[in-house]
């Protein structure tokens, strides 16, 4: 399953046509302890780019963005009660919510992990 | 992902390493740039740093403050002509929180004043300390003599079990109470220590020379009472603690009645007047102000952040100075300035936070119950 990287430090794993969008490991460690996750509504349509997404830490509120464009067809509910799920598992338990792509092409604009990872390194 | 509210590196020409830089970064620190410092926001995780503080003991670096003196002949009566606290009565090994204010009554900066015998040591806070250096200078007299010790580290020790630590480097810490001061001699280093902090609970600041704070500070750390804190949980414990963070909840635009701090203006001072803005500010405690500093607990999890209005229906009432998750209560909670009409306790408000609108209900501050050794 391809994962792709957007510069604002969102991940997107793509399976068919639905992506698992969440933040990446590096953010959740750069925002430090989240103590609030706001998620999009399931049947939200999201242009790439929106801001569908608030993660809280104990500092400072930051805005996700929606990698691609498309409709919401789940979120993860599990962050509602234990936000620091994306401290722990930012690119896995941690996942934000899923999305049908409705245009594949935009993934092509994404970073894939090397590339990400260089990014990062000369952050 | 962007951070909106993130602490921006302050716009400064170089930014400065304090005496501790080093020891910070062997403990992986996060450093941040904070008053023209390089500063630890955080060790391990604001959290665990806040928690661990409220349980044990906390270290904090807090050398970017400005560690003052002012002595001379008349140095007392040129204290109370810029500040409204009664520094006559304080007694050798007292301590005062007073506040510098302008002409008008605006507060410049808030500050602790130490009667140290032959001086009066003044610690104010980093961010601001050149002006405050600068408004010092040209407000007191000339035979008034004003030194920065800038050969001088800070530490805070700050937590329930921060006396128990302390007391092994510095027996004397047994003999003062909340607001008290005086001298130590560790191992022939001279530690002037105040029991006193900004977190809410019993603890120290200790002012040692900058070369021997790397070994005090490992000294401290080696306990097992005593973690290293950084300044994010600084700023989540003294928030809980219900004090004010200047440039944010005190500013040239507040004065005193207003913010709450007027048990800082004494009965003697409040009869004489005679301080700066002493017109405006006594007019102010006889006829109150139009809005006041409260305190906001927050439904759900959601912070509001500085800057946020406060709403009553469809009408503005207020604007957030301070606001974060509480990690004690386990809430988010915000200080703010709101109309006086709409600042009893109880009162049921809302906070616009970017779009949404948050239940908050004004409470007594502080949030958490002080624990000061009195």
């Amino acid at each position: 399953m391809p994962r792709y990287f957007t510069e604002d430090h969102e991940w997107i794993d793509v399976d068919g046509d639905v992506g698992t969008v969440g933040i990446t490991d590096y953010a959740q460690s750069q925002l430090g302890d989240i103590t609030f996750v706001e998620l999009p509504e399931k049947g939200d349509t999201l242009k790439k780019g929106d801001a569908p997404c608030v993660v809280d830490s104990v500092k400072a509120a930051s805005d996700v963005y929606a990698p691609v464009s498309g409709e919401v067809v789940e979120v993860n509910g599990d962050l509602d009660g234990e936000p620091e799920l994306v401290n722990n598992d930012a690119e896995g338990d941690g996942w934000f919510f899923k999305i049908r792509l409705s245009n594949a092409d935009e993934l092509s604009g994404l970073m894939d992990e090397d590339k990400y990872s260089s990014f990062v390194d000369n952050l | 992902m962007t951070a909106e509210a993130d602490n921006s590196p302050e716009d400064v020409i170089e930014t400065q390493s304090l005496p501790l830089d080093a020891w910070h970064r062997e403990r992986d620190a996060r450093m941040v740039e904070f008053a023209g410092y390089h500063m630890p926001i955080q060790y391990e995780g604001i959290i665990a740093e806040h928690l661990w503080t409220r349980e044990h003991a906390g270290l904090f670096d807090v050398s970017h403050m400005g560690q003052l003196s002012v002595s001379g002949e008349g140095a007392v009566e040129a204290l109370e002509a810029i500040m409204p606290g009664d520094f006559a009565i304080l007694k050798p090994g007292r301590m005062r929180y007073s506040m510098l204010l302008d002409e008008d009554g605006g507060v410049l900066d808030d500050l602790m004043v130490t009667n140290a015998g032959d001086h009066y040591a003044l610690v104010v806070n980093g961010a601001c300390k050149w002006d405050d250096i600068g408004f010092l200078r040209e407000h007191l007299p000339d035979e008034i003599t004003l030194t920065h010790h800038e050969d001088q580290a800070l530490l805070a020790l700050q937590g329930p079990e921060a006396a128990v630590a302390l007391a092994r480097i510095a027996p004397m810490i047994d003999d003062l109470k909340f607001m008290q001061a005086g001298l130590a001699d560790w191992n022939g280093t001279p530690l002037w220590i105040s029991r006193s902090g900004y977190t809410g609970e019993d603890g120290f600041e200790i002012s040692v020379p900058a070369d021997k704070a790397w070994a005090l500070a490992e000294a401290l750390v080696a306990m097992d009472e005593v973690k290293p804190i950084g300044l994010g949980a600084r700023d989540s414990l003294r928030l809980e603690a219900g004090l004010p963070l200047y440039g944010h909840d005190l500013t040239t635009d507040s004065e005193p009645v207003s913010a709450g701090l007027t048990f800082a203006i004494s009965k003697r001072r409040r009869a004489e007047g005679g301080f700066h803005g002493a017109d405006r500010i006594l007019k102010l405690l006889e006829n109150g102000t139009e809005a006041k500093r409260v305190g906001l607990a927050l439904d759900g999890r959601r912070a509001a952040r500085e800057g946020d209005a406060i709403m009553a229906g469809d009408t503005q009432v207020g604007t957030v100075t301070s606001g974060g998750f509480a990690p004690s209560l386990g809430h988010p909670i915000a200080m703010g300035y709101v109309a006086a009409d709409r600042a009893g306790t109880g009162t049921e408000l809302e906070v616009d936070v970017r779009g949404k609108r948050l239940a908050a209900t004004v409470v007594p501050m502080p949030f958490v119950p002080n624990r000061y050794f009195r």
